[in-house]
């Protein structure tokens, strides 16, 4: 099956010449949810921009869908809903005008049915005749990807779109996009929150001053790039790490009080058994013991530090 | 063709013009009516007739052209400034629309809301000046194509502007000085020759002339030459539109 998404050798320079993105390639498949992590200025936005046609490649070619997005930019677009990161939306429209009115810009029949259970789908129904400006921050959000919404889109892109708003919102919005999931449409997200990446994405790709630098199956990036850690508490205080454990990946924290081991989670798990062998061997005791895996924040960081 | 998503365009605009009826109906009409009070029934009675026609009835074209002018151009020139300066451009640029439908549903809107208010002020000038229209078709004519060249004009104008001071400059300090001595209250025949040569220069003399000409018969320069100015202005405005969104200029980075 051919990709949702096909990005290839796309560079991008603005008219002052900054290369926003250095020859990117990129696939994303049917039905997947894709997110794209990358600290601030390093081309998401951009990326997302051209793929939806606001702003210009300066080479490359992107295919939404299969279709060529400059060649065949109407039939690209009517699969695409975006909810951008910034919250623009109109002040004096209500909101079911607002959405209706986007859903007829992406060229599709009136559709009230669908309209009515977009905004149910979002909390939005009892205020459909409220004007827009008279919304919360998180109302307006709302508002936002009901419009991107509007259209049954079958691809659905989200710049950030839990910067900002509330818990429920949020959980709201990720159980949206389950369903949406559930239903066959493909999901693009940047987001901030690395643990929602963590939670909600199948494949991950990192992109950093343009580039990008990794794209992979989100468990088998935690697997790859992810570090265990053993915590011991110790029952009696260590002045230094022994001699017999220099060659170990291990240090003291807690004034001497613990004792941490990290190794890498693909490793066989024998590097614990052979600590905590030393460990009794050299009669060192300890309390209570905790192993815990690095979160993708971490392998995130690590990765855009690099 | 995307038909709905023009659809959605127009009719969104239109929602605007229903909002703001005061500010872009009411206020123009009172302003227009104002002059004839003052032009047709108080100080009118007291001036000469021009080309046989009483002054106030003589003034009603170019105070309408005055109108459908500066209505035009702020209708469509805040028509898409609107969007640009609150951010919901982004939309229409990733909306599966083509340029052309885009202008057609700005532009169109922002044409209709003129033509609607010329009707009104020349219903409304009924009440204080009693005039005649010789050739209603061309009146008409005129009436449409005047509010379809200077909406494109508008629209030109809002996608340029980056302020609102640069919306207000070109009605304010380029359109109204030139209706005004567009030959709105004179013939330009009553100016020494060399006033009236310049005056062929401005481009509303043809539009005020051609207008008046389907009202009463006269004009200052051949009607045909006034239908031919406004095709060439109208093309020049195309042309900009063309290159405006080959270019992106202010919409695509």
């Amino acid at each position: 099956m051919q990709p949702d998404i096909s990005v290839r050798h796309l560079n991008k320079t603005y008219g002052d010449g900054f290369q926003a993105l250095k020859d990117i390639n990129l696939e994303i498949e049917r039905g997947e949810i894709f997110a794209l992590l990358g600290p601030n200025g390093a081309g998401k936005t951009t990326l997302i921009s051209i793929i939806c046609g606001i702003v210009n490649l300066t080479s490359g070619e992107v295919k939404a869908a299969g279709y060529d997005i400059v060649k065949d930019y109407r039939k690209a677009r009517e699969t695409i809903g975006l909810v951008p990161q910034e919250l623009n939306t109109d002040s004096f429209e209500t909101v079911w005008d607002a959405v209706s009115f986007s859903r007829g810009l992406f060229g599709k029949a009136p559709n009230p049915d669908h309209i009515e259970k977009t905004l149910k789908a979002l909390s939005l129904w009892d205020k459909r005749n409220n004007r827009i400006m008279s919304l919360s921050g998180g109302m307006k959000r709302r508002v936002m990807i009901a419009k991107a919404l509007s259209h049954e889109p079958q691809i659905l892109f989200l710049d950030e779109p839990t910067a900002g708003v509330d818990v429920e919102l949020r959980r709201d919005m990720w159980e949206m996009v389950r369903k949406l999931r559930e239903n066959g449409v493909t999901i693009i997200l940047t987001t901030h929150y690395i643990e929602e990446a963590e939670e909600m994405a199948d494949r991950i790709g990192v992109i950093r001053q343009g580039e990008i630098i990794l794209v992979e199956d989100k468990a088998q990036l935690m697997t790859k790039l992810g570090k265990k850690e053993l915590r011991l508490q110790l029952q009696h205080k260590l002045e230094q790490v022994p001699g017999e454990l220099t060659l170990e990946p291990v240090e003291l924290a807690n004034d001497g009080w613990e004792l941490i081991f990290t190794f890498d989670s693909q490793q066989e798990q024998a590097g614990v058994a052979r600590l905590l062998r030393t460990l009794g061997d050299l009669g060192i005791e300890y309390r209570d013991l905790q192993t815990r895996e690095s979160s993708l924040e971490e392998i995130f960081v690590g990765l855009v530090h690099e | 063709m995307n038909l709905y998503g023009i659809r959605a365009i127009y009719k969104f605009e239109m929602a605007r013009m229903k909002r703001t009826v005061m500010q872009s109906v009411l206020s123009p009409v009172i302003s227009t009516c104002l002059y004839f009070v003052v032009f047709g029934s108080a100080i009118g009675s007291r001036m000469g007739d021009i080309d046989n026609i009483s002054y106030g009835a003589y003034i009603i074209p170019g105070l309408v052209m005055l109108s459908l002018l500066m209505q035009s151009i702020s209708n469509a020139s805040f028509g898409i400034y609107m969007p640009k300066f609150s951010g919901t451009i982004y939309e229409v640029l990733s909306a599966p629309v083509s340029y052309v439908e885009v202008v057609i549903g700005y532009v169109g809107a922002a044409a209709t809301k003129s033509v609607i208010l010329g009707l009104i002020i020349l219903a409304t000038a009924k009440l204080f000046v009693d005039y005649t229209v010789l050739h209603p078709f061309w009146m008409l004519s005129f009436l449409v194509l005047t509010s379809i060249t200077f909406s494109l004009f508008g629209f030109i104008i809002g996608i340029w502007a980056d302020g609102f001071e640069k919306l207000q400059i070109v009605p304010m300090m380029i359109v109204t000085p030139l209706v005004f001595l567009g030959g709105t209250f004179y013939s330009i025949d009553m100016l020494p020759e060399i006033w009236q040569t310049i005056s062929l220069f401005n481009p509303v003399v043809y539009l005020i002339s051609g207008f008046r000409w389907a009202f009463y018969g006269v004009s200052d320069v051949h009607v045909g030459i006034s239908v031919g100015m406004t095709m060439v202005f109208l093309a020049l405005c195309m042309t900009a539109v063309w290159w405006i969104f080959k270019t992106g200029y202010r919409l695509r980075s």
